[in-house]
This record gives C-alpha cells, sequence and structure tokens, in this order.
C-alpha cells in the first residue's frame, strides 16, 4: 500500500492520503499529548519527537491507562524545569541508571494492588540504556517484569555535551572522542547492539523504530502492549546538537540511517526476529554521513572522502547489517 | 525479624544476599511464596542497587515496600538511598550492621550506617532482638505518617545471628498501630502528576529544608509514637534514646546499638564498686535528639562515646554530634573506637577505659585493643621498604593468622 503513495524523498504515507482508520494517532486532536508544548527540547530534537510518538500511541493502546518511569537525561531535563512539566500522565524520575528497576518496582506495586489494567513504560537515552542503566534493564528483562522499555538512541550523552556512550558509532566524533590523530573519532570494534542484547534474554518482544516513520513506531508500541511480560522498543532519534545536523534534517537523517542499512528496522519475538522493514530505496553511507558534523573529518570541503578506508569501513558496516537482517531482496546492484 | 516485617503487611519486598541480612529476605520469600504473607509481590533483583530502585517504584505507585541489606550493599544502592530519601518516600529498610572494605570484612560494626548518616533517612538503632523487631513495626508506622524512609539498624551477627526467644504481637495488635499505607504522593493514570522533577538554586535549599522539618516533627513523634506502641504492645523499645543509671552518673558512656547491653552489665558492676557511671543509648541516630541528649548529659562530669565506626583522618562520627549537642557545656567528649570489623567488646578491655575515664586520664581518641606492636612494625616497613606491599596481608602475616580465623 505504502509505495502507491509515494511522496517527495520518502516512501511515508501521508495522513490525508489513508483512511481516517489507519490515521496515526500523532494525526488525532484528540491525542493525549503524553509530552506536551512548551518544554525547552532544542529545535529539531529526534528525542522529544519520538517520546510525543511513542508515549501518545501507548496512551491510545491502553486507553490512558499507563504510567512512566524516566532515567536521568535530555528528555528529563527539557520535561521538568521545576515547577513546570510538560508531561500530561502520571511521570516518575528517579536516577540515571535504575529507570528499569524503578518501572519494576512501579509494576509489582500496580499487581499486588490489582490494578492490573494499567501498563508501564520505562524511558532513557542511550546511556541510561545501553550503559550506566544496563545492569537493571538485563535484571528487568530476565525476570520477564511486565515493562516495555523504550531506549530514545541519538548515540551519545546529549545532555552533558557529547560524550560518547556504548551506543555511539565508530568513527563519530564526540567530545570524549575528538576527530583527531590516525584513528579520528570512535574507535571501531567497540560499542553494544543492544537489540541483539534485549534479543537475547528473549523477552516477549523486541523491535527497533525510527522517528522517520511515524506508522511504523506507533504500530510497534501498539504491538508492544498486546504482550506481558518485558519488551524493548528501541528508536533512532537523530540530536542536531551532538550530530551536528540541520534541525530540519531530524526526519531526513533517520531516514537515511535505515536505507544506508545502518541502523535496521525489524521485530523479534522470542528471541527470534519475525519481520524486518525493508530498504526500499537503497542509499550508500556517504549521503548519510556527509549530513553530519559528526562525521564532517571523514570528507573535503566538498563532500569528497578525505579518508575512504573510513567510509569504506562504515559502508561495510552497513552492508553487513543489510545481510544479516535481510534489509534488501537484491543486493546483487549493490550502491 | 522477618515474621515481625511480614506482621505489617508489605505489599512489595526486593531482595538481594548479603551477608549478614540474607536469612531475612529468605525467610519472607518463604512466607511469601507459602502464601503465609499476601498480597505481595518478592522481587529477586540483580543488585542493591536495582533493590532499592525497585523500593522507589513500589512505594511511588502505592505499595508498601521493604528491603534489607548490609556494608557494601548499602553502598552500591546509596544513590538510591539518597534518591528514596530526597523523594520523601516512606521504604523501610533494615540495615544489618556490618563493616566496609576494603579490607573486605563480613563483621559487624557502624561503618555502613554512619555513611548513609546524611541521606535523608530516619536511622534507628536497635538494642536487643526484641528491640530490632519492635523498631520496624514503629518504622512503617512512623515512615508513612511523615512520608520519610525508615532504617532499622541492628548489629549483624551480634544480633541477626542470636538466636533468642522475642516476643511477636498478634497480626490485630500491629493492624490496631499500623494503618493502611495512605501515600502523600501517588504514581495514578487517574490523577497523574510529575515526581521527581529537576529543581534549580531558586528553590533546592527549601526542598531540602523541608526534610529537615520532617526529621524534627520526626523527633516528637517517635517518642509519642514509642508510648503508643508501649500501651499497645506492652513493651518499652524505641524512643529517641535509652537512659540507664544516668541521674547521679558523673561519667556516662554514650553508644549506640547491641554494645549497650555490655556496657550495662559493666556499669552494674562498676557501680558496686562505687564509681558513678550510667550509660545513654541513642535509639534515634537521625533524627539527632540533640535537646534530649543534651538534657541527659548535662549533668556529667564527662562523656565516653563508645562507637563502632570513624571518620578516617578525623575521629568519632557519634562524637562529633555529641559535642553539637553540648556546645556550651564544659562537659568532656573522649571517643573510643571499638568493635572495628567485628572485634568483640570485652567487659575486661572497657572497664579500663572507663576507670581511666574515672580518673580523668582518658585521652580523646581512644582505639580499644588497637595492636600497637602491629602497627608499629607495619609502619616500620612502609619505611623501611619502597615497595613494602598490601597493610592488609602484612599485618595479617606479621599477627601469623590467617584471615576470619582470628
Amino acid at each position: 500500500m505504502a509505495v502507491r503513495f509515494y511522496q517527495v524523498g520518502s516512501f511515508a504515507v501521508g495522513n490525508r492520503l489513508v483512511d481516517g482508520t489507519d490515521r496515526t494517532v500523532q494525526s488525532d486532536p484528540g491525542r493525549s499529548n503524553s509530552l506536551t508544548s512548551g518544554h525547552r527540547a532544542c529545535q529539531g530534537c529526534g528525542e522529544a519527537l519520538g517520546a510525543r510518538y511513542a508515549l501518545d500511541a501507548a496512551m491510545r493502546a491502553t486507553a490512558g491507562r499507563m504510567v512512566a518511569v524516566n532515567a536521568t537525561g535530555c528528555l528529563e531535563v527539557f520535561s521538568t524545569p521545576y515547577p513546570e512539566t510538560s508531561w500530561q500522565i502520571a511521570w516518575l524520575h528517579s536516577l540515571f541508571g535504575n529507570a528499569p528497576a524503578v518501572a519494576t518496582g512501579v509494576a509489582a506495586a500496580l499487581r499486588v494492588k490489582g490494578r492490573n489494567d494499567v501498563r508501564v513504560v520505562g524511558q532513557a537515552g542511550d546511556g541510561g540504556t545501553v550503559d550506566i542503566g544496563f545492569g537493571c534493564l538485563s535484571g528487568m528483562f530476565e525476570r520477564n517484569d511486565d515493562v516495555l522499555f523504550i531506549c530514545y538512541d541519538n548515540q551519545a550523552y546529549m545532555n552533558t555535551g557529547v560524550q560518547r556512550s556504548g551506543a555511539t558509532p565508530p568513527a563519530a566524533r564526540t567530545a570524549t572522542t575528538e576527530a583527531v590523530g590516525p584513528e579520528p573519532g570512535n574507535p571501531f570494534g567497540q560499542g553494544k547492539n543492544m537489540p541483539a542484547l534485549a534479543m537475547a534474554h528473549e523477552i516477549p518482544y523486541v523491535a527497533t523504530a525510527t522517528v522517520a516513520d511515524l506508522h511504523d513506531l506507533e504500530a510497534k508500541i501498539e504491538r508492544a502492549m498486546t504482550f506481558h511480560g518485558a519488551r524493548y522498543l528501541h528508536i533512532l532519534v537523530p540530536c542536531p546538537l551532538g550530530w551536528g545536523s540541520a534541525a530540519c534534517d531530524t526526519v531526513r537523517i533517520a531516514r537515511l540511517a535505515t536505507q544506508t542499512g545502518l541502523f535496521p528496522v525489524f521485530e523479534a519475538e522470542h528471541g527470534e526476529v519475525v519481520r524486518v522493514t525493508k530498504i526500499r530505496r537503497p542509499a550508500p553511507v556517504t549521503e548519510y554521513l556527509r549530513l553530519q558534523g559528526r562525521f564532517a573529518h571523514l570528507f573535503d570541503g566538498s563532500g569528497q572522502p578525505v579518508r575512504p578506508d573510513i567510509v569504506a569501513a562504515l559502508q561495510d558496516l552497513a552492508d553487513r547489517t543489510v545481510r544479516r537482517y535481510g534489509l534488501v531482496d537484491d543486493v546483487e546492484g549493490g550502491f | 525479624m522477618a515474621h515481625t516485617v511480614a506482621l505489617c503487611r508489605p505489599e512489595v519486598v526486593c531482595a538481594y544476599p548479603i551477608s549478614p541480612q540474607t536469612h531475612i529476605i529468605e525467610a519472607l520469600g518463604a512466607l511469601v511464596k507459602t502464601g503465609e504473607l499476601s498480597p505481595c509481590e518478592f522481587i529477586n533483583v540483580e543488585s542493591e542497587f536495582a533493590a532499592m530502585s525497585v523500593a522507589i517504584g513500589a512505594s511511588a505507585a502505592g505499595a508498601r515496600a521493604f528491603t534489607a541489606t548490609s556494608s557494601q550493599g548499602l553502598l552500591f544502592m546509596m544513590e538510591a538511598v539518597y534518591n528514596a530519601g530526597g523523594l520523601g518516600l516512606p521504604i523501610v529498610m533494615t540495615l544489618a550492621n556490618r563493616a566496609i572494605g576494603a579490607p573486605i570484612n563480613i563483621w559487624n560494626d557502624h561503618s555502613d550506617a554512619m555513611a548513609a548518616r546524611d541521606a535523608g533517612w530516619v536511622q534507628l538503632f536497635a538494642e536487643t532482638n526484641q528491640e530490632a523487631a519492635d523498631l520496624h513495626i514503629l518504622a512503617f508506622r512512623l515512615a508513612e505518617e511523615l512520608s520519610l524512609p525508615v532504617m532499622v539498624c541492628m548489629d549483624g551477627f551480634i544480633l541477626t545471628h542470636a538466636s533468642e526467644r522475642v516476643d511477636l504481637p498478634t497480626p490485630e495488635q500491629v493492624d490496631a498501630y499500623l494503618p493502611p499505607f495512605e501515600p502523600r504522593q501517588l504514581l495514578d493514570p487517574d490523577d497523574p502528576v510529575s515526581i521527581g522533577a529537576m529543581v534549580g538554586p531558586e528553590a533546592f535549599e527549601e526542598v531540602r529544608f523541608i526534610a529537615h522539618t520532617r526529621h524534627l516533627q520526626a523527633l516528637v513523634r517517635i517518642e509519642e509514637l514509642s508510648e503508643e506502641f508501649a500501651e499497645t504492645f506492652g513493651r518499652d523499645s524505641g524512643g529517641l534514646l535509652h537512659r540507664y543509671r544516668t541521674v547521679d552518673a558523673d561519667t556516662v558512656v554514650v553508644a549506640l546499638g547491641s554494645v549497650l547491653g555490655t556496657i550495662k552489665d559493666l556499669v552494674d558492676t562498676l557501680r558496686e564498686g562505687g564509681m558513678r557511671i550510667g550509660v545513654l543509648g541513642i535509639t534515634s541516630f537521625r533524627p539527632f535528639p540533640s535537646d534530649a541528649v543534651r538534657a541527659a548529659l548535662e549533668k556529667a562530669r564527662r562523656v565516653v562515646v563508645v562507637e563502632k565506626a570513624f571518620s578516617v583522618g578525623f575521629g568519632g562520627v557519634l562524637s562529633t554530634d555529641l559535642a553539637m549537642s553540648l556546645t556550651g557545656l564544659t562537659v568532656p567528649v573522649a571517643t573510643v573506637v571499638a568493635g572495628l570489623g567485628g572485634r568483640p567488646i570485652t567487659k575486661t578491655s572497657l572497664q579500663s577505659v572507663f576507670e581511666s575515664a574515672d580518673r580523668g586520664e582518658l585521652g580523646q581518641l581512644t582505639f580499644l585493643d588497637l595492636n600497637h606492636d602491629l602497627v608499629a612494625r607495619e609502619l616500620q616497613r612502609i619505611v623501611q621498604y619502597p615497595r613494602s606491599g598490601p597493610s592488609a596481608e602484612n599485618i595479617l602475616r606479621g599477627l601469623g593468622t590467617p584471615a576470619g580465623t582470628g
């Protein structure tokens, strides 16, 4: 269906072009506005966008019977400068590294109180998920606690000023992996594949999504809410500040992350991949990299690679991901 | 202990094992599994940090939450301990007091509780197993009434692993004393609020001051609730402090926890010999009952603080609080650091210290039964050899004793 609604530069389906029942939660004036306007996120913030989509979808899926637990980070800081709050849902922030465990506690309290209709969403950035919160998250997963945990992955510690995290991609410049020396930016061969780690816990549902495909993101939230037990949704959310990209390019960059194969979009149930989103218009990694200041050291002023070896290594990484997840039906043509 | 906690009907119990707390959560786990304690969710977490975090979530969502820890476990959860204090969540935690490494040591002292002194938690110290059990009932009542977390401190092994008969109240008595939990703040989709917002310089001091006022309220309520406890259960437990033969005492010994039993026995003996000595046990270490302490000590000629913890590079911890409470009085405060890492505090050793105090000869800071020769040898070794090696191992070697058997 989607292909017929081809729009400039994307395959996304505009809400006006689909039946009322197929329109996004976000297009509904009656949406919950879980994260309402007036917060202090930067212009073009992918995380604010992702959180808004995800939580409004979760609110619809649970008929408003939901509470959220938030880790420390950008999302927490820009949404609740005391005494203001942008949250129109029940919301709790405790610490940076413990959101999954706090969510477990909330879920346990709701169960013991017989409030089984109320669902729990935990959320954190990539630092709060793959690094400092990983122990608590793994514990929550292995106990199969009834929590949907969402990671808004912007691939570094943006709140503290763009330091490297375990989710930072190779070659990316951060404040702690400067673009200097023979191997500028973040080293190759490091980092965590968090969705794969979540799958290794064989929890009921693991999915990835980006802010470039709103229908897909909302559908995954809805799907996640049909399961009980531990669920994990990993959303790629570009960060104009940390990625050195234009605020207007957030969605475009998120889309290119998927089209290059650098960020695979898929769903897994009980440890097995069950669906992947195929790449319909494959793009070389250079298209993705050139839009971002964090990769600027790889190119000269005219956009030609000054470090073709590194660009090739990143392309190789993307190609491997494409093969591993079967993201392109026919890869013979290459890019 | 577990049975008393169970009588308080906790709804979420999170557990992570650490000696000497383990058997308490083991027994609670069994009570939940058999259904004797119901409704209750028993959650085996992956760390103490998670244990306190689960308790935070559970309490914020309106459940009565309990956990227990000790020593390294308390330190590992410390960020969450402060967070629970800051959020004002009425979690009750048993702290089986144990030394902190390195060197690793599983035996009793009060280093762990002192490390959490400023976390915004009420800290109640039990003198006996009976009091430890009773304090848990009081702790839940106090915590929920004031929306404050409460730590019940009981000496590791000395109390936690002592087998003795205690009176357990009936469920009816506990239910009469401890009403169901009515949370002051609740995570609820029917009435959505934000909890845990960021607070800047414009209001942070005020928020912290509110926490302080709650502790001041706790000073009053601990006394009142202890009186009510005595009426309900027929036993004196809790209160801010316990005075024993202090009224006409020249020397008053101050201490926390189970060592008070030893000191009381010794006080009786020394009284028979004519020494005017008494003992003041502090039950509520946080909030610290400065006025009550001052009133109890203002007629004393000297105060000797026996403490199972010390601030390295300075001296006593409890002593500091006492000195502050006695500001303006001339009564000298001497600190005796004793029982570190589970070293037995004997009446013989204490007697020589108290006699020395009575003669006016006790120094300001004394380490009870310190092996001065052993220390001198190691200090000499450090001077002599640039790479003298790890001190703990050298000292053990000098003692000729494998770790843990001395």
